[in-house]
């Protein structure tokens, strides 16, 4: 590194300008080049001949991993130290940096970020080494094949020196169409337990920019009184109270009529100023229901015939096995509206540029929703719209609205403004809890029939709930003959062999906004699978892992490594050797095309308290690209999914959502979870999501150990429905 | 009204009516950014800064009130204990998102100031208080066991 670094020293100094290379993909997806000058494209890396390597990330940083994981894609196929690659994240581009899983539309979610990305920044890496070999062996006259780039030194035929001096002359070099990648044997960065997180320095000195860290010259800060209810309008305002606050500027009805926007100098004056202002709510387009009724709704949904049958399958045959069997279970079970409460309240900038477009400063995780809409509120070209993508304080869905809410507000906000200064939009906790965009309510009931053997002979599965993906730009690739796929994904697919299983849906009406939450529709899903299975197998007198893995026995690959990761989990987690005192549960499921097990293992009872000891979890996510991040986004989901069961819904009264903040919308705390293990099965499969897959089988793992201790939970939250925790 | 506040080793003049939390002198007036608004009512630690040494939540500690203390954000920690935290959250890589670690450390230096040695329900009662919403917890509670060994070293 020494050696290195002093010659780029070097250099710097006798080169009179510094020459850039960046490779990247056209919008056909062909790997491209192109030098400073000449930039048509947006691109994947970028080398400037002063020895510089930066990597740009398309996929945002809510503390997922990607800053780390696509950088360490560069510098494995590129040659280079992972110390050595800066990373900046790209501005806003669907043709280039689009989610390849999602179409022409630039985001993160679904647990995507490794898995569309995997080969393209590995070719944009292994096109831009072989173009500076080829450079190096065109200056030193020799076969392009006897040369290497390790630890950022070319070398061969005796030749040996720094990248940075054949930057130049690449980029007047045309990358190869199929860049020679490096075989899984010669990785030295992915996979290794050595490469460190990129972005942990910035984050433990107070210096990680975050958008409400923002601070722009002659700002003005806007917080929006909200209608108390969906869909409530405004009838009328006053402010003459928030007049006398410092730094008030003025309040202003928005075009939609949905919110009043409060303008201040600084954060603390618009808040106040906002609970001085009085508002007259119009409600009568608004909802009025309360949640029981919601509830209610949902619940007789699933006793009725469904809407939609989803497996295809014979209703009444299914039932009839199911009635002829010997033993029956029935159950119906209650999800409630979640929020998603990420750690740093929405938040986003927007500002006047020099060209007469703007600029969202934004941790966006959506860049083609908020540009589209910002581009037509504003009324700007597509063009005269940028942005600038700074870290996000978590997300875990709710940056990724299909409509850009919040940014939707700040542009209205905006557009009210002569647009002379730039305007700051702040949420408070607050706006957040009440705000709509929950993770829908949703009912199930299940009819599973055992004959005298405890072998499944029928299964009838009902699901009610709000669809998230109707309506949305989504609709098309997840919406298919009415059924929305988020509703449903991991029942109608479950890899166990089940014979004779209906599934049925119903779609019921609006109640609130909904969105995306950390798994979507496994959030529910796979607390209804494996809490069912494993009322099974209690039935059928069986040992819970034996009778999954009897259901397991159908010899396709995803049975076979949704195995792999039960028998792992149950090793290493000590399945059936619980010490005294102490009770287990376990659970598994696919998701995003990852394998992820949990063993719960908890003290006490429902009716004396309960403690989560320790939880032991197995994934299989394909090739583990950063093991360390993999583990971190297992015991982050775990937690985020455990903390929602034990404590949290969202409830409303006549409309009115009735928890405000984390008071009574209570995070998961450092005590709930005595211990997280996490152990990675080995694989050469693609690697696939992490974000999310960790979260699904959390919650019946724990049901299922409660279980055992005697009181079976069917409705979330836990301590709502007859659970103490400790 | 006209304040003179102690912060991070510096006198600094503010303007700032009374009844405002500190948070937003430190966030808005200082831009010191580091200390972080989550819940404005106590509840989630984002906000901790220290008095006197004494972890404290900004956001319900209004400016008028501290005139006289020393205070101390994320940008001013420099003690070997501050060192030790940050130097054992860099070897666990405890951040997901980030956002509560400025007041996460902020909590754990004021633990390790009183309490050298924690033992784990001393750690998870005094840190209670701080919400992380990633559930980075099993590796912030390593980490202050990390550097409690780094700092007896
Ligand atoms: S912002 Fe102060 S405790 Fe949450
Ligand atoms: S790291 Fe995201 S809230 Fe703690």
């Amino acid at each position: 590194m020494t050696l290195n670094t002093s010659r780029r020293g070097f250099l710097k100094s006798a080169a009179a300008a510094v020459a850039v290379l960046y490779v990247g993909a056209r919008p056909d997806g062909a790997i491209a080049a192109a030098n400073a000058d000449g930039a048509m494209l947006n691109p994947f890396v970028k080398i400037s001949s002063d020895g510089t390597v930066t990597a740009i990330v398309k996929h945002f940083e809510k503390g997922q991993g990607p800053a780390t994981g696509l950088t360490t894609l560069i510098a494995e196929e590129l040659g280079v130290p992972i110390e050595d690659v800066d990373y900046e994240f790209a501005p806003s581009d669907a043709g280039t940096y689009n989610n390849l899983l999602f179409g022409p539309f630039q985001g993160t979610g679904g647990s995507t970020a490794m898995a569309n990305s995997f080969m393209q920044y590995r070719q944009a890496g292994a096109a831009a080494r072989d173009m500076l070999l080829q450079a190096a062996a065109n200056v030193w006259d020799v076969d392009m094949a006897e040369l290497s780039l390790e630890d950022g030194v070319i070398k061969g035929a005796g030749h040996e020196a720094p990248l940075a001096e054949f930057v130049r002359a690449a980029a007047g070099i045309t990358p190869a169409a199929e860049p020679r990648l490096k075989d899984p044997s010669e990785f030295r960065l992915i996979g290794s337990a050595n490469v460190r997180r990129k972005d942990t320095p910035p984050k433990i000195n107070g210096t990680a920019m975050y958008a409400m860290d923002l601070h722009l010259d002659n700002q003005m800060v806007v917080v929006i009184a909200h209608s108390p209810r969906m869909g409530g309008l405004v009838a009328s305002f006053d402010e003459s109270d928030a007049k006398g606050i410092k730094g008030f500027i003025r309040a202003a009805e928005l075009p939609n009529k949905a919110s009043v926007a409060v303008f201040a100098e600084n954060t603390w004056a618009a808040l106040q100023a906002r609970d001085a202002l009085s508002v007259e709510w119009d409600f009568s387009a608004a909802e009025a229901r309360s949640s029981d009724a919601i509830r209610d709704q949902l619940i007789a949904a699933v006793t009725a015939d469904p809407e939609y049958n989803v497996s295809g399958t014979d209703q009444a045959e299914v039932a009839a096995r199911i009635d002829g069997a010997s033993t029956v279970l029935d159950e119906t079970f209650y999800f409630p509206l979640l929020a998603h409460a990420p750690m740093e309240p929405l938040t986003c900038t927007i500002e006047a540029t020099a060209d007469g477009g703007v600029l969202l400063h934004d941790g966006c995780q959506m860049p083609t929703g908020p540009h589209m809409a910002l581009s037509q509120i504003l009324q700007l070209p597509m063009e005269k719209v940028q942005i600038n993508t700074l870290f996000a304080g978590g997300s875990f869905g709710r940056r990724a609205t299909p409509d850009a809410d919040y940014q939707v507000e700040a542009a209205l906000a905006f557009a009210v403004t002569d647009r002379t200064r730039p305007v700051k939009l702040v949420w408070s906790r607050e706006d957040d809890i009440t705000g709509g965009y929950y993770r829908p309510a949703f009912a199930h009931r299940v009819r599973v029939g055992l004959d005298d053997s405890g072998n499944i002979v029928g299964w009838d599965h009902r699901i009610a709930g709000q669809s998230i993906m109707k309506g949305t730009p989504f609709e098309s690739f997840i919406v298919h003959d009415g059924v929305d796929h988020s509703s449903i994904e991991g029942v109608p697919d479950s890899p166990y062999n089940i014979p004779g299983q209906f599934v049925g849906l119903t779609d019921v009406a609006k109640a609130t906004t909904v969105l995306w939450w950390r798994s979507v529709g496994h959030t529910h899903t796979a607390y209804v699978m494996e809490s069912m299975i494993d009322m099974a197998a209690k039935a059928a007198g069986r040992d819970p892992v034996d009778f999954r893995l009897a259901l397991l026995e159908g010899g396709d690959k995803d049975q076979a490594r949704i195995a792999g990761v039960l028998k792992l989990a149950a090793d290493k987690g000590g399945w059936g050797k619980a010490a005294e005192g102490r009770t287990q549960g376990i659970a598994v499921h696919k998701s995003f095309d990852s394998y992820v097990a949990e063993v719960v293992e908890i003290s006490g009872d429902a009716d004396t308290g309960v403690q989560i000891e320790k939880v032991t979890c197995a994934v299989d996510c394909g090739i583990a690209v950063n093991p360390d991040v993999i583990k971190a986004q297992m015991e982050g989901g775990i937690g985020y999914g455990l903390g929602h069961a034990m404590r949290d819904e969202i409830t409303l009264t006549d409309g009115e959502v009735d928890q405000s903040n984390f008071p009574d919308y209570e995070p998961l705390r450092i005590g709930d979870i005595g211990a997280i293990e996490v152990h990675i099965l080995p694989s050469t499969e693609p690697p696939t999501g992490v974000g999310e897959p960790g979260t699904p089988p959390s919650a019946p793992a724990l049901a299922n150990a409660i279980a055992a201790t005697g009181l079976r939970v069917t409705a979330l939250p836990m301590i709502n429905n007859g659970v103490e925790f400790m | 009204m006209a304040l003179t506040l102690k912060l991070n080793g510096e006198t600094r003049d503010v303007v700032a009516e009374p009844g405002t939390p500190l948070l937003w002198v430190i966030r808005d007036e200082l831009k010191l950014t580091g200390t972080k608004f989550g819940c404005g009512v106590a509840s989630c630690g984002a906000c901790t800064v220290h008095l006197d040494g004494e972890p404290v939540r900004s956001c319900q500690t209004y400016v008028e009130d501290v005139e006289d203390a020393e205070i101390t954000t994320i940008e001013g920690l420099n003690s070997d204990i501050s060192a030790a935290v940050q130097q054992a959250w860099t070897e666990l890589d405890v951040v997901q998102c980030g956002y509560c670690q400025s007041g996460q450390i902020m909590s754990a230096v004021g633990l390790l100031s009183e309490n050298a040695k924690p033992t784990v329900e001393e750690i998870d009662l005094y840190m209670d208080g701080n919400a992380c919403r990633c559930a980075t917890y099993q590796r912030i509670r390593a980490a202050i066991q990390r550097a409690s060994d780094i700092m007896e070293a």
